[in-house]
């Protein structure tokens, strides 16, 4: 894009400042966009799976349901607790839906259309998403209020429990791969499984770790049926009792924009990215952005699904799967994946 | 041009974040500032390309250190008063520490001004187009090798200590055992009876 700005006579810097910019909004808006209409599926697959209709008042099949409730939130008035960490309390919000936005900058929706091509971007993603452990900490703690605080310290320790397995799921990809780079992340898995099949998900080896990844995305995300940080019966709203307003409406989008980034990681560590499912020519005429996208929604059907099936976990069976299960299996999977890259890749 | 304002900017921000640290009334607010030179000290190693280190650094301090620290620090209970009480008795005791602090300082830089000791040539890697992942690779897994190893049995060891220290073992604690559970079948749990009308049952 920085020689498109060239072409327009700008120097290089200009260029390339406004071709970042441009990149930034062209990711951000849509993903905002996404992120409206994907709590809009989410209630409506929900709905069907209970056998309710859902949200279909406001638009044809309340389609805006979203806007609307965005505009009812946006107007109302935006209330601080008396005994709350005012300075703390109004940023919390912000620090969880900016690093929700962040972590998009290293995911590649096209071959080379990627914002940052870093080749430390599995290690950003992993360092943006220990970042977001702080907007719920701190909303928890500044609220001063006993249900929120309750709720931030579970999902401080839910987020680290499973950040550890997943960082150990990454380096099976990673040794796979060969690469830390997202980009070649994807390249690697053109015809890796059966020789046709674009996933690392097919191959017998990798497959128990897109399993666990897809589990440790749930717990990561606070998704059901690991969302303890909000379990109604027990805490009231988590840590969003204490907040009204656009102050609540950040921390929804930026939930939302957080799990469908992990639906765009599973997508692209395991299930090929922007390539075709199958390594046939034909298929390469679909733009990559199409299949990322068809595979984005796809995990975020199996994200609703899950939640409207599945029973909440308790919070000691949560840490269970975490510690117990989880980081052994991943940690012996670790010894395992390098054991056969060692006898087959680099003897 | 950018690399100049971006240095700048990281440094002021980690300086003056580091003495909000130490200014901070509020324990809570501390770590914030804490976290805040953590994440500027990265952006520092950014920029002098060890764009690894930068993300470890991230990744290590500020997503499960700082976490940890503001889990404890959160549920203090803290009395402000009693905090300040205490700055007079411990003024020289500090003073000491800081004293000492700046003459090692001092001392580091008359050495470095004067040739300092050439570990560089020996530590770098050569020179290639490699990333940064794999140059650090390159040298822990061959030259350090025995060194990386001995750290790596320091932490087990530093692990298994901390284990042995806090567990202990509680009596009278119903633990559930998931995978007896798991194997427990109906016929284990229920039976099946047909008692004669007036008769009852023993249970």
């Amino acid at each position: 894009m920085t020689e498109f700005f060239q072409g327009l006579g700008m120097s290089y810097e200009w260029a390339w400042g406004l071709a970042t910019v441009a990149g930034i909004l062209l990711i951000a808006l849509p993903l905002m966009l996404a992120v409206a209409m994907i709590i809009y599926a989410d209630r409506k697959i929900w709905a069907a799976i209970a056998l309710r209709r859902g949200p279909n008042v406001v638009g044809p099949f309340g389609l805006l349901q979203s806007f609307a409730d965005g505009l009812k939130v946006f107007l109302q008035e935006t209330i601080i607790p008396s005994s709350a960490n005012r300075g703390l309390f109004l940023i919390a919000p912000i620090i969880t839906f900016t690093v929700a936005l962040m972590a998009w900058a290293v995911i590649p929706f096209n071959s080379g259309a990627v914002l940052a091509d870093i080749n430390v971007g599995l290690l950003y993603i992993l360092a943006i998403s220990s970042l977001g452990v702080y907007g719920v900490i701190l909303s928890g703690w500044s609220s001063n209020s006993k249900y929120p605080f309750f709720s931030a310290m579970r999902a401080s320790a839910q987020m680290i429990s499973y950040e550890v397995s997943i960082g150990f799921i990454l380096i099976g990809v990673v040794l796979f791969a060969d690469s830390f780079n997202m980009n070649e992340i994807v390249k690697a898995q053109q015809g890796h499984g059966l020789g046709f099949v674009n996933a690392f998900g097919f191959n017998l080896l990798l497959f128990p770790l897109a399993v666990m990844f897809l589990i440790s995305a749930l717990a990561e995300t606070a998704r059901a049926p690991f969302d303890l940080t909000e379990a109604e019966s027990e805490l009231v709203a988590g840590y969003q009792t204490e907040y009204s307003s656009m102050s609540f409406a950040l921390f929804w989008l930026g939930e939302y924009a957080n799990v469908l980034l992990m639906c765009a990681l599973n997508a692209i560590l395991f299930w090929g990215g922007w390539l075709p499912p199958v390594d046939w020519a034909p298929l390469y005429a679909v733009p990559g952005i199409i299949w990322l996208f068809a595979k984005i929604l796809f995990f975020f059907f199996v994200f609703s699904w899950v939640k409207a099936t599945v029973p909440r976990y308790r919070y000691d069976q949560l840490m269970r799967l975490g510690w117990k299960v989880f980081l052994p299996i991943s940690l012996f999977w670790v010894f395992l994946i390098s054991g056969y890259l060692m006898l087959t890749r680099y003897s | 041009m950018i690399q100049l304002i971006a240095f700048y900017l990281f440094a002021t921000i980690v300086i003056a974040s580091a003495a909000m640290v130490i200014f901070a009334r509020n324990p809570v607010h501390s770590v914030m500032w804490l976290i805040l030179a953590f994440f500027n000290a990265a952006g520092l190693m950014l920029l002098a390309g060890a764009e690894f280190i930068a993300m470890l650094l991230v990744i290590v301090y500020v997503g499960a250190v700082a976490v940890l620290f503001l889990f404890v620090v959160m549920m203090l209970d803290i009395d402000f008063a009693e905090l300040r009480a205490g700055f007079v008795r411990y003024l020289p005791l500090g003073a000491l520490v800081a004293i000492i602090l700046a003459a090692e300082l001092i001392f580091a830089v008359g050495a470095w001004q004067a040739g300092g000791v050439d570990l560089a040539a020996r530590a770098a890697p050569a020179v290639t187009d490699k990333s940064n992942i794999q140059q650090i690779g390159e040298l822990l897994y061959t030259r350090y090798i025995f060194l990386f190893e001995a750290a790596g049995i320091v932490l087990l060891v530093a692990m298994i200590g901390a284990i042995v220290l806090t567990h202990r073992q509680r009596g009278g604690v119903r633990i559930q055992n998931i995978s007896a559970q798991n194997r427990r079948r109906p016929e284990d749990a229920t039976r099946l009876v047909d008692p004669g009308v007036g008769q009852g049952m023993e249970l």
